[in-house]
């Protein structure tokens, strides 16, 4: 016979109490793990953002856009390797509801600085043939049934009229955080539609995408296209790509830090039942633990099967909880669309999810523990369990 | 005959609330190696509490209580725990038995505090439950036991790791006549034929009568010792 046995013995004495707890642990559990895998998704762009991107953008405000002109500049400065740019297009695909991000590029310098989307060099070239083409992440292939060659007709919102997009390529991500939910087109073709209806609006960038040689030189870098356009109409405000991804993060801040809070909340009604289970079972308990003192068992063999016993159930419940966390995940992502570009379950939201388990387990026994170890034994002797 | 259990002015009071209640006053006593002795007396006695003390899971406010030699008053809670696991064997009147554990578990339980290997823990708890005539019963549940078979695995429990001296509180007080009979000839037996100590409270003429030795107390005083 061992401790082990003894343990799990223990934590099977009560079924339906045990069951009930597992269950609520398992809720637990698996509400943080979403949880925090939605927080994560926020975070994903920054997350994914290339330490040699920067981003150039109107100084005043992202709705205002920056002349052509700019690009050859920035491209002047030391240190800049390449240059795109792409325009926020905003359309609707048939319904309002149907979101995802649409982005009017610079064909194929755009696509060479996002080494991240892989694209088949036949469909590149096909793409880039065609004036009216456009390239589409899996994600959005696969939730729209979009297939090559098909034709995709977007209402403009910001650029009105019907617009149409043929699928010329389908991009996959190189890594499993790489978002496979946009929409690019040919920002020529958004350009010369402009010149002709609304020539006022053509020429203009909504951000310049910047590639540098050395992440080190970001700052420098940065000030430095700035400086350019320092007092002229258009002011720049340069960043780096995280930093420019984060910056839409802070507005949904609040948001964000309810979720977090309501993920720490459910961790805290948990170990507070888990506590009550403990101790109720301690306290039914108190005679044996008195026993097994009187026969010469110490406070650390008293603590090992309490400890054990709450660990064990903690444990149980957590590990369900992270097994159920995947399909479940993998649901909610099928739900949202494209709300969220990725929805991965990280490393980080598993470790903290089986540390939050632990140390839920570990809190609950404390208390029983030292009352259990404490009591007196012939106390605990005429205790009625 | 050598005094296994010396107890020399031996003081024991328990506070409840402000009130100091007295329990056991000035009590001198010897337990000779090999005697059978019954501590009987009304509740509130101190029979109880004598025993307690004696057996190491209890601490007296004055007086000596020497075991085998040693002074158990002076040792520390650890050192106590080790003693009783190494000296003591207890039977308790509601058996005390773990629930989850078979009785073979149950009696293999104190004897993990040994540094015996497990085949050498096994085999002594098969001797030790044969002992009691428990072999078939070995792997059920208290739950699936009698009053009877339950105490049995209470005493195998109690013998198994050899000790100095059993304490029994009330051993048959739970049970019926037949079962109490059988308990008080094992107890007999263990002390005729393997010369275990016993000290035992009881309420119970019948069983005191099987003691070699009766000890009375009242209001926590000695009232009388005599042999059976």
């Amino acid at each position: 016979m061992h401790t082990l046995k003894l343990i799990i013995k223990n934590a099977l004495r009560h079924k339906l109490r045990t069951t009930l707890t597992v269950l609520g642990l398992v809720v637990a559990t698996l509400s943080f793990g979403l949880l925090q895998t939605v927080v994560d998704a926020w975070y994903a762009g920054a997350e994914a953002a290339s330490n040699t991107r920067l981003i150039t953008r109107n100084a005043i405000s992202l709705v205002f856009t920056l002349p052509l002109s700019y690009e050859s500049k920035i491209r002047g400065v030391e240190g800049v390797n390449g240059v795109a740019y792409a325009n926020w297009f905003g359309g609707i695909y048939q319904e309002p509801k149907n979101f995802f991000p649409q982005f009017a590029i610079s064909g194929g310098s755009y696509l060479d600085l996002y080494p991240e989307f892989v694209l088949s060099d036949e469909q590149r070239t096909a793409f880039l043939r065609d004036r009216k083409g456009c390239v589409v992440g899996r994600k959005l292939a696969t939730q729209y049934g979009f297939k090559l060659g098909d034709v995709i007709p977007i209402k403009g919102t910001i650029f009105p009229g019907q617009w149409e997009f043929v699928v010329r390529g389908i991009y996959d991500g190189k890594q499993a955080t790489t978002d496979t939910s946009q929409f690019f087109f040919h920002w020529d073709y958004l350009n010369e539609t402009l010149l002709k209806t609304v020539a006022r609006r053509a020429n203009q960038i909504g951000v310049y995408i910047v590639q540098i040689d050395n992440p080190d030189n970001a700052a420098a870098i940065s000030r430095a296209i700035d400086a350019q356009f320092k007092n002229s109409l258009a002011e720049t405000l340069t960043e780096t790509e995280k930093a420019f991804q984060l910056g839409f993060v802070s507005m949904s801040e609040a948001i964000i830090v309810a979720i977090r809070v309501v993920s720490f909340v459910v961790i805290l009604i948990i170990m507070a039942v888990m506590a009550n289970t403990m101790a109720m079972s301690a306290r039914e308990r108190l005679s044996e633990y008195a026993t097994l003192k009187a026969l010469g068992f110490g406070p650390g063999f008293l603590a090992t099967l309490i400890f054990g016993e709450s660990v064990l159930i903690a444990a149980v419940g957590a590990g369900i909880g992270i097994a159920l966390l995947f399909p479940v995940a993998k649901g909610f992502s099928a739900q949202l669309g494209t709300f969220f570009p990725t929805f991965e379950i990280s490393s980080k939201t598993l470790a903290l999810q089986a540390g939050a388990a632990l140390v839920v387990g570990i809190i609950a026994a404390i208390a029983p523990t030292v009352r259990s170890t404490r009591v007196n034994i012939v106390d605990g002797l005429r205790s009625i369990g | 005959m050598e005094a296994l259990v010396d107890i020399q002015h031996l003081v024991k009071s328990y506070r409840r609330g402000d009130q100091i209640v007295p329990v056991l006053t000035d009590i001198t006593l010897h337990i000779a190696v090999g005697d059978f002795t019954a501590l009987m007396g009304p509740s509130g006695s101190g029979k109880s509490t004598l025993l307690n003390l004696i057996a190491g899971i209890d601490k007296p406010d004055q007086g000596i209580l020497r075991v085998a030699g040693l002074d158990i008053t002076q040792l520390s809670e650890a050192e106590l725990a080790d003693w009783r696991a190494a000296n003591v064997g207890f039977i308790f009147q509601f058996y005390n038995l773990m629930p989850v554990l078979t009785a073979f578990e149950n009696v293999e339980l104190p004897l993990l505090l040994t540094s015996l290997s497990r085949k050498e823990r096994r085999e002594r708890a098969e001797m030790t439950l044969a002992l009691v005539n428990l072999t078939d019963r070995m792997d059920h549940y208290p739950s699936e036991l009698s009053g009877g078979q339950q105490q049995r695995v209470a005493i195998a429990r109690a013998i198994v790791t050899d000790p100095t001296i059993i304490v029994a509180d009330e051993p048959t007080g739970d049970l019926d006549r037949k079962s109490a009979t059988e308990v008080l000839d094992l107890l007999n037996q263990l002390n005729q034929e393997l010369g275990k100590t016993i000290v035992m409270v009881t309420h119970d003429g019948h069983a005191a009568a099987r003691a070699k030795s009766i000890v009375h107390l009242e209001k926590g005083e000695l009232v009388s010792a005599a042999a059976a």
